[in-house]
This record gives structure tokens, C-alpha cells and sequence, in this order.
């Protein structure tokens, strides 16, 4: 006997059937890893032994007696906040140099752009060989200047800006992203606000920044997420600066100078995958996942006020 | 007003599907069922890098092999434990079958874990009595709580290495045998040039190549965990006298800051830039090895070694040095456990191939047998390490389920201590105390 379905069952069947391909990735690669760390978040678990349910034992421990955790998260909300505007405000600053130079813009782009194709841990082992505090020649250009340099990636308080300046060189991204945003602006606005008599300022506030908004979130945004998983260079500057020895037998110890670099994705990581200890990793994670969610959900909320705002 | 249908089946089918695979979590087992006279390829990781140690590790294979002709071993080396520990969690045909550790910090989370096999079984099957092949010392940090999951595969000692030039010119006759004379020669010894040093007499901060605070703490041979396994450092005289003598190096040759900011010039440890080799450092905490690489990179300056000085109020201890050394098991996955076991003796108990590997590697052999056999090297330099491996007072590390977690947490709080960032020395180790605690009960099941 053939199975007849009814037009709405056949509808919802084809519907499904489209879905399909996403359905899947969303359950295998969000979905499901999202509710096994809720799971294990409850659970010990060395990764060896069948987990077994320790309640909020994981909680307890990640909160009050994980003395990495404060320092770790305040290094994540710092680089996020100074990182993200000023990678920002730099790559637009740049993005707009470079579409009004009229000569050698060729070789500017080119300039500017280079240092994003640096593989991250060459770049990051170069930066801190060039701001070695003893033997660097940043250092040294200063002393014959009459300057003091600081210690850089040596001290705590020049640690994470010395990061930033990294991220800063690499920037090329975003100015590539705001160049072809500027080049998009209709030139007939420009020319209407010049016959308005509107100044340089006037036409980037009321010509240039309303067009690249979308822009300009789509970077905050996913600048946001990236720093939120900030890991490669932190760790390889920090275990470079540290100078001390990694052999076979010994662990990299993140977060030098005095846990100044530490960010949570490489506590995540050091929980789970060098001490095991995937409960604690698992409860790290969703605290990260939640502070992203949470900004994410803000910048898009006012996103959607911009929007209404210019309708 | 509308009804709202939410709709529920398919994030409930989802979470219970995600909870039945999160619950499925389960590394695969090997088996001691093998037979070890039958052809087999064993898959042997080490962390031996260095291109005379890979040879000398490689010249023992072939001399097992030619042992046992039905043993074929496929060695990898340059494997960290942080690898080797990854690899056994997530199983496979590939995880090895013999595995090895530079550190003896993590066996305690071998054991513990399950991760290693127990050698005992194997030991009695094959007539090895571990009590009267290996010194005590070395059977306790290759177990845990009577699970002996590891056997030592050659030892290290640590000791002091001095520059007998700067020596000289300082008017220094001998090298200094208690923590005050230490004090007294690093003073003489170290060299200013303007804001910075031409050299420092011993360099104490913890950062430094093997400075890591355990190796000079053993100095004092303290007790980090009182019986019941709770770690016990703020009731621990020992470490009071520590900390403060440290601080006291520090003083006498310009102070943490300053010493902090040379060390951060000095070149990678394993190489000719080596800050002891370089001439930067009269005195450096070191193992048996560097003698060999001093020898091999010709030092242009006479060099000495002698064990480190102890605290004035152990002046009978003299002579004592951190132990530690290669730690070699069966990995939990593997299907070859015998076979596995037959590389695992010839490495550790075999004299003749235990003093092979010691004389080439200059590492300190790991037997009673092979510590008397008059084949060793006889270089005064290695028989002075082999003496501070003999010594009584001589300390490892005591196991724990968590491995070297506790001596992270003892670095970290160094560390802090060192930059002056710690006031109270007694509440700050009452809390390193519970942070060690808490990490021993969040590791435990």
C-alpha cells in the first residue's frame, strides 16, 4: 500500500528537507557541543574515567578558588573594550587615508595590509624581540633619544598595550573592510553637502558615517567575538618574554608578566587539556559564552536603535 | 489574543541526544593478554630531541631489537607529556604502547588517572624484584599510593656549576657550601656595568632557565604535605627561612628589578647563548647534562661543579640536591601490554644498557646495579651528580593525583612573592595552601 501524505504533511516534509543542511551543522557543531559543556560543567571528568555528577562542585571551584579566573577574565574585558575601539578607529582612520591619497596608493594599501599575512605566532615573536627590554632595538633607538624605554611585554602594565600596538600593525583587515565601505558611499551625497557648504567634518558626520554604520557594527561586532577567543599571541608573548624554559617534561605556564596576558580562552584550554580538569574548563567556557552572547545582543539591540534611528 | 504554541519536542530530543553522547565519553582499553615471544610493532614515544640523545635512545632500540627479534619498536621523539596525555585520552591505532615523561611531576596523575598501567603485575610475572633493582627514592616517585605505574629510565641531580676564573678573580677559594656563604660569594662575584650587570654572581629568580623554586627549595628538604595529603606549606619552617633567603641573593646583588631586567637579555637555555655559558652568570642551579653541552660547546672559561649549598642550619645535609629524572610506563590503550612490558625492563633494568644510556646521555643511572658498575663515566664533573643522587638528604618531588599542580601553584605564588606583590608571607601561604587543596579535591573522584 503506498503512504499517502496530506499537502500539509508533504509541505512541512519539503520544508524540513530544506532546513536539513542546516539543521545538522547547527546540532553537530553548535547544539550539541553547547549542551555537553552544560553537562560537564556538572560533572567530574579527567577524560580517562566515566564522568560522574559533582553539582556545582565545578562552579565552586572556578569562582572561589581558582585565583586565575578574576585576572583572566578582567585581561579578556580589557583587551575587548581598548582592543576592539582601537583597532576600530584606527582601521577607519586608515581605511580613509588611503581612499583620498591620490598618489602611491598602490604601494600605501599594499604597506598597510603586508602585516595581516604575518603568520600570528611569527609576528608576535618578532614584536617581542624588537621591545626587549635589554637588548631590543625599539629600546635602544630610545636610550639615544634620552628616553627610558619601558620593559614592554615584561611588565604588567605595558603587557596588554604592547598587544594591542601587535594588533594594531596587523590591521590590514579592517582597513581592506572600511576601504571598500568608503568606496561604496555615493560620491553624488558628497558633492550635494559641498553644495551645502559642508565641511570635511560635516560630510564624514552626516554623509560618510550614517553609510558605513553597518560597517562599522559588523567590525565592533565581530572584533568582540574574535578578542573574546584572544589566545595565540597572549600565550606565545608571554611564554617568549618570560624566557623561561619549555622542555618535553614542563608546561607553558600563560599569562607572564604576573598573569597580565592571561586571557580565558588559554585557562580554558590549560583546565582541559593540561590539567584535565574538563568541569572547570567547561564552566570557563560558558561564562565566556555568556558575556558574548550578552555584548553581542547589546550591539545589536543598539544596532537596530541606529537603524531606526536613521529611518 | 493570539496562543502562543512553543515549541518544545525538538530542543528536548536535541539535549537528550546531546546528554547521551556527552555520557558516552569513553577512551578505549588495551589488554595484558598479548603474547610477547609473537612478531609485534611496539610504538614507543619519548621527549629526547637533541641529536646525541636521539641516537643514544635509538642505539638502545637496536640493541632490544637484537635482543628480541620479534619486537619491532617505531620510537618518536620530542613528545611532551602535554602530547602524550592528549594522545592517551583520545585513544586510537597510533596512541603509543610505551610511553615516557621528563618529569616525574606527573605520575601521580598517571597512577591515579589509570592513564599508565600498573607494573607491579608484570614485574611479579617476570621475576623482577623492583626493591632490589631500584634505590627507594626512585621507586616512590615513579608511584602512587602503592600503584607503581612507572620505573625511573636514568635519573637527574641537581647541583651547582661555577665559573672557576670568576672564582679566582673574586679571591674565592672554594665554591660556597651554605646559604650564607652563597649570600656572601654571589655579592663578591657580581659585576655592574652602569644601570645593568657584566655579570651576577647567582642569579635567583625563580623565571631563570631551571630556577624553578622546588629545585632550590629541596635545599631545605621540606615537607609539602602533611599525612592526611593536605598540603601544608604556611606550618612548614622551611619555607619561611626559603623565601626570606632568597630575598637576602636578591638584595645582595641589586634587587629583583634590576636582576629581572638582565635575566631578560640572556639567550635560549639550550643553547650557546646559555647565560652560565656566555659568561653572565658565576653560579648556576643546573642538572648533570650541562656538563656535557659546556664540554660540547667549549666553554671559553675553566668550569666546576658542586652541590648546591644548604641552609646554615643543615650544615650536616651538604652534599644534598633535587632529584628527579625520565619516568617510563605502559600506556592504558595498549593491546601489546607484554610485549610493552619486555621494552619497558631492558630500558630501566638492564645494567648493561642502563649504563650505556647513562654514559651517553651523561644522565644518572637508575639501578643499584648500574650506579656501582665500574663502566661509568668516570668525569669528575658526572661523578659529582652521582654523589648528590646518592645522598641521603637528597629529595624528589612527592607525588600527587593532580600531578605538578601544586608546584604550579607554588611557581605562581614565587613569582608574586619575588616582585614583592606578596606582604604577608604566612597568609600568603596559608592560601597557596587551600589553592592546592582545592586543586587536589577538584581532581579527585
Amino acid at each position: 500500500m503506498a503512504l499517502t501524505l496530506s499537502s500539509p504533511a508533504r509541505r512541512r516534509l519539503r520544508t524540513l528537507g530544506f532546513l536539513s543542511p542546516w539543521l545538522i551543522g547547527f546540532s553537530v557543531f553548535f547544539a550539541y557541543p553547547l549542551i555537553a559543556t552544560v553537562y560537564f560543567s556538572f560533572m567530574h571528568y579527567n577524560q580517562i574515567k566515566a564522568p560522574t555528577f559533582v553539582g556545582l562542585r565545578n562552579w565552586k571551584y572556578v569562582f572561589q578558588d581558582m585565583p586565575l579566573f578574576g585576572p583572566a577574565l578582567w585581561n579578556t574585558l580589557w583587551l575587548v573594550v581598548v582592543m576592539v575601539a582601537l583597532r576600530v578607529v584606527f582601521g577607519l582612520s586608515l581605511g580613509l587615508l588611503v581612499t583620498k591619497i591620490k598618489s602611491g596608493v598602490g604601494f600605501f594599501r599594499t604597506a598597510f595590509y603586508l602585516p595581516y599575512l604575518a603568520p600570528p605566532v611569527a609576528a608576535t615573536v618578532a614584536f617581542v624581540f624588537l621591545l626587549n627590554p635589554a637588548a631590543g632595538p625599539v629600546n635602544e633607538v630610545l636610550s639615544h633619544l634620552g628616553i627610558t624605554g619601558p620593559n614592554w611585554f615584561n611588565d604588567p602594565s605595558w603587557a596588554k598595550p604592547s598587544l594591542v600596538m601587535l594588533s594594531l600593525w596587523g590591521i590590514g583587515d579592517l582597513m581592506v573592510v572600511f576601504m571598500a565601505a568608503l568606496l561604496d558611499v555615493p560620491k553624488e551625497q558628497y558633492e550635494a553637502a559641498e553644495l551645502d557648504g559642508a565641511g570635511a567634518w560635516a560630510r564624514f558626520r552626516y554623509v560618510t558615517w550614517p553609510s558605513i554604520t553597518p560597517i562599522v557594527m559588523f567590525a565592533v561586532v565581530t572584533g568582540v567575538v574574535q578578542t573574546m577567543q584572544y589566545y595565540t599571541q597572549a600565550l606565545v608573548a608571554g611564554k617568549i618574554a618570560s624566557g623561561v624554559s619549555i622542555g618535553p617534561g614542563s608546561v607553558i605556564q600563560p599569562g607572564y608578566p604576573d598573569h597580565s596576558t592571561l586571557t580565558v580562552p588559554q585557562l580554558v584550554y590549560s583546565m582541559g587539556f593540561q590539567n584535565f580538569n574538563t568541569g572547570a574548563a567547561c564552566v570557563l567556557s560558558l561564562v565566556l559564552f555568556a558575556i558574548a552572547m550578552a555584548v553581542t545582543m547589546l550591539l545589536m539591540r543598539k544596532r537596530s536603535g541606529l537603524l531606526a534611528a536613521e529611518d | 489574543m493570539p496562543r502562543w504554541r512553543i515549541p518544545l519536542r525538538a530542543p528536548v530530543a536535541l539535549a537528550a541526544a546531546g546528554l547521551l553522547l556527552a555520557g558516552c565519553a569513553n577512551p578505549s582499553t588495551g589488554s595484558a593478554e598479548d603474547d610477547p615471544a609473537a612478531p609485534v610493532t611496539l610504538k614507543f614515544w619519548h621527549g629526547w630531541s637533541a641529536p646525541g640523545e636521539v641516537k643514544a635512545i635509538n642505539d638502545s632500540i637496536a640493541r632490544f631489537e637484537k635482543l628480541h627479534p620479534n619486537i619491532e619498536v617505531r620510537a618518536t621523539g620530542n613528545v611532551s607529556d602535554a602530547t602524550t596525555n592528549q594522545a592517551l585520552r583520545a585513544g586510537g591505532d597510533e596512541a603509543p604502547d610505551v610511553v615516557s615523561s621528563f618529569t616525574t611531576h606527573n605520575v601521580g596523575q598517571y597512577c591515579d588517572s589509570g592513564m599508565w598501567v600498573d607494573l607491579d603485575p608484570f614485574m611479579r610475572k617476570t621475576g623482577l624484584d623492583k626493591e632490589k633493582v631500584f634505590p627507594r627514592s626512585l621507586l616512590d616517585y615513579t608511584s602512587y599510593r602503592g600503584n607503581q605505574c612507572a620505573l625511573p629510565l636514568l635519573a637527574d641531580a641537581f647541583g651547582m656549576y661555577y665559573n672557576k676564573d670568576a672564582f679566582e678573580e673574586a679571591g674565592i677559594s672554594r665554591p660556597p657550601r651554605t646559604m650564607s656563604e652563597l649570600t656572601a660569594a654571589a655579592r663578591k662575584l657580581t659585576v655592574r656595568s652602569g644601570d645593568s650587570y657584566e655579570r651576577v654572581g647567582f642569579m635567583p629568580n625563580f623565571r631563570l632557565y631551571q630556577n624553578s623554586p622546588d629545585r632550590l627549595f629541596a635545599q631545605w628538604g621540606p615537607a609539602y604535605f602533611d599525612e592526611d595529603g593536605h598540603a601544608r606549606l604556611a606550618e612548614e619552617p622551611a619555607a619561611y627561612d626559603f623565601f626570606e633567603t632568597v630575598k637576602e641573593l636578591r638584595d645582595a646583588q641589586g634587587g629583583y628589578d634590576a636582576l629581572e631586567r638582565f635575566r631578560t637579555s640572556f639567550g635560549d637555555e639550550m643553547s650557546n647563548q646559555n647565560a652560565f655559558l656566555t659568561g653572565k652568570l658565576a653560579m648556576h642551579l643546573d642538572g648533570e647534562w650541562r656538563g656535557l653541552m659546556l664540554d660540547e660547546a667549549g666553554a671559553g672559561f675553566d668550569w666546576g661543579v658542586a652541590p648546591l649549598p644548604v641552609p646554615d642550619d643543615q650544615a650536616e645535609t651538604y652534599g644534598r640536591g633535587y632529584l628527579t629524572g625520565t619516568v617510563v610506563g605502559i600506556a592504558h590503550s595498549s593491546r601489546h601490554q607484554n610485549a610493552a612490558w619486555e621494552l619497558v625492563r631492558f630500558l630501566t633494568a638492564d645494567t648493561d644498557q642502563v649504563v650505556a644510556f647513562a654514559n651517553a646521555i651523561h644522565n644518572v643511572p637508575s639501578t643499584y646495579a648500574a650506579l656501582e658498575s665500574p663502566e661509568l663515566d668516570a668525569d669528575p664533573a658526572f661523578r659529582t651528580f652521582l654523589g648528590i643522587a646518592r645522598n641521603k638528604y637528597s629529595r624528589a618531588l612527592p607525588p600527587s593525583t593532580n600531578g605538578g599542580m601544586y608546584i604550579v601553584q607554588l611557581q605562581d605564588f614565587a613569582y608574586s612573592q619575588e616582585a614583592g606583590e606578596v606582604p604577608d608571607l604566612r597568609k600568603g601561604l596559608r592560601r597557596l595552601d587551600e589553592l592546592i587543596d582545592a586543586d587536589t579535591l577538584q581532581s579527585q573522584n
